[in-house]
């Protein structure tokens, strides 16, 4: 079965955000950018599908500015076996990424799409929702562990209050939550062969997808600072104050 | 501009973040119904009508309603989608994670977790894990919307909306299993008044239930955890406040033994007072703080216990 996992490459979970002093958006400029770590998680379950014979092909495909093909060679570099950049300085919204998606996914007819639960920059967790809505294919978001027999998939998904096992056919879209695995880090030879594995480069054009925005963007801002309170010696001291505060 | 609230409920509760949603829903509409989507959800429905404000409620039954298979609510939602200009959701992981399915058959862009309404087509909402927050004017027709439900105070109760039954919604290719739900007397985290949460300073799932579970009882608390005590198998997944776990905003918040990654930071600042208790004087947690205690939990944590016995709780 062919998997295919999209990423997204997006400011390194460790970079403190700033926002820009013209409120235009978050300062990008000299910052470490890194594969979503959602997406990561995604790649190590492909990675480990083929470990185990159930997938047999494994297609990276990224959309965004020319500098993801390096988010495409890490998921190479830990498994992936070749890659789709869809080209664009553009930063989609969900709705248009899963617009591309669905159009890369009718070339190349995967099994399974599997994805991270949402991205750590525009937090909308949307995009794998609305790419199985527009394939009209099932989809199980959330999910901490996954098996595939045959024709069909069971997943235990992270809902509130608990857990939930659902069954679906495949082809699906599956979204993977933190405790699913934990993602590899590549070799140094895994890296070199990484190097020699093939980035098929398309447009937007190529799809013909209206990425156009929906949303226009007003401003970016800093949320209000929370200031330091005070540091209290004793735990009677504590109970006092949370007793005045009126909050026991 | 007539808005749809999708009501979060198990079949038998509706739970607070409606009566949250009903209220952000009323600052874009005096015309705002209640869907309840469920199995055997009547008293769910019967309760989303005593909301003030409500126009009607609309009760959605199936098998597959009652198991929150995304498709089917996907589906009985769009069958009412034309007569409303806005859809809200509660932005909990159930209601997260059908909503996007809606916008996308409708051809909209989904607004997600908005913590403020500005006017009938622009919303705030948080990005980069509550780092930024992002005004956004939104240029479709229709808009499907999900609400932080933190971010707004509950509608009040003594409405009386008549309750109407809609046709429900089956999925095709998606079968419910089983479910596992943690059984608890505890408040439930995201609603709850007073949380208490430990991080990976607990050093196992031993220690965390000894440590926190006790205070929490003792406070009539929610039990929450760090994204790294979850990481570290301490507390199940269920607990994790944060960024990707709960978003929480309780009238008092005690942090034990975590540091403030800030993505911890992000599911919990909004809370109104927050305790925090870390033998690193230096945890980023006692910038947000408002009650800083430097210890070992060990040492203080029983003191703690022993202070609140004092006083009488």
């Amino acid at each position: 079965m062919k998997v295919l996992v999209p990423v997204k490459r997006v400011i390194d979970y460790n970079v403190k955000v700033r926002v820009k002093a013209d409120q235009t958006g978050v300062d990008l400029a000299n910052v470490k950018m890194s594969m979503n770590p959602f997406c990561e998680i995604a790649v190590e379950e492909a990675v480990r599908l083929k470990e185990k014979g159930v997938a047999t092909e494994i297609v990276i495909v990224s959309i965004g500015p020319a500098q993801a093909q390096e988010t495409i060679r890490t998921a190479l570099a830990m498994g992936g076996d070749r890659g789709v950049l869809v080209t664009t300085d553009a930063d989609p919204e969900p709705l248009a990424v899963a617009k591309l998606l669905a159009a890369v996914i009718a070339e190349e007819q995967p099994g399974l799409v599997l994805m991270g639960k949402q991205a750590i920059d525009g937090d909308n967790n949307a995009v794998g929702q609305m790419l199985s809505a527009l394939l009209g294919w099932p989809q199980a978001t959330y999910d901490s562990a996954i098996e595939i027999s045959g024709s069909t998939a069971k997943v235990t998904r992270e809902v509130d209050g608990g857990l939930q096992v659902l069954d679906v056919d495949l082809p699906a879209v599956i979204t993977a939550d933190l405790r699913l695995n934990e993602p590899r880090y590549a070799s140094l030879p895994n890296i070199m062969k990484a190097k020699k594995k093939e980035i098929v480069s398309k447009t937007v054009a190529d799809y013909g997808v209206d990425i156009a925005p929906r949303l226009k963007v007003l401003k970016v801002t800093e949320p209000a600072k929370r200031s330091a309170g005070i540091k209290v010696e004793t735990a009677a001291d504590l109970v006092s104050k949370l007793n005045t505060a009126g909050v026991l | 501009m007539a808005v749809l609230v999708v009501a979060d409920n198990d079949n038998l509760v509706l739970r607070d973040g409606t009566h949250k949603t009903v209220t952000a829903a009323l600052k874009l509409s005096g015309d705002v119904d209640v869907l309840v989507l469920g199995h055997g959800a009547k008293a769910v429905a019967d309760a989303a009508a005593k909301i003030s404000g409500v126009r009607k409620v609309l009760l959605a039954d199936s098998d597959a309603l009652g198991h929150g298979v995304a498709e089917a609510q996907a589906d009985a939602i769009l069958a009412l989608a034309g007569g409303y200009d806005a859809i809200l959701v509660s932005a909990t992981a159930g209601g997260k994670n059908f909503a996007p399915r809606v916008a996308a058959k409708l051809d909209v862009a989904p607004i997600s977790e908005i913590v403020e309404v500005v006017s009938g087509d622009t919303f705030v909402r948080p990005i980069y894990a509550g780092n930024a927050l992002e005004t956004v004017q939104s240029s479709d027709a229709k808009k499907v919307i999900t609400v932080r439900p933190t971010a707004f105070a509950a509608a009040e109760e003594g409405g009386s909306a008549p309750v109407e039954t809609v046709s429900g919604s089956d999925a095709a290719k998606t079968r419910f299993v089983s479910e596992e739900m943690v059984k608890s007397d505890r408040p439930e985290l995201a609603a709850a008044k007073i949380v208490v949460s430990g991080g990976r300073a607990m050093g196992s799932a031993e220690e965390f239930q000894r440590v926190i579970e006790p205070l929490a009882d003792k406070l009539g608390a929610a039990v929450g955890a760090s994204r790294a005590a979850v990481d570290a198998g301490y507390a199940p997944n269920d607990y994790q406040v944060g960024q990707t776990g709960k978003v929480v905003a309780p009238a008092l918040y005690v942090a034990i033994g975590i540091s403030g990654a800030i993505q911890h930071l992000a599911g919990m600042k909004d809370s109104k007072i927050i305790v925090a208790i870390n033998k690193d004087s230096d945890a980023p947690i006692f910038q947000v703080a408002d009650f800083g205690l430097v210890a070992d939990y060990k040492t203080a944590v029983p003191e703690l216990m022993d202070a609140l016995a004092a006083a009488g709780k």
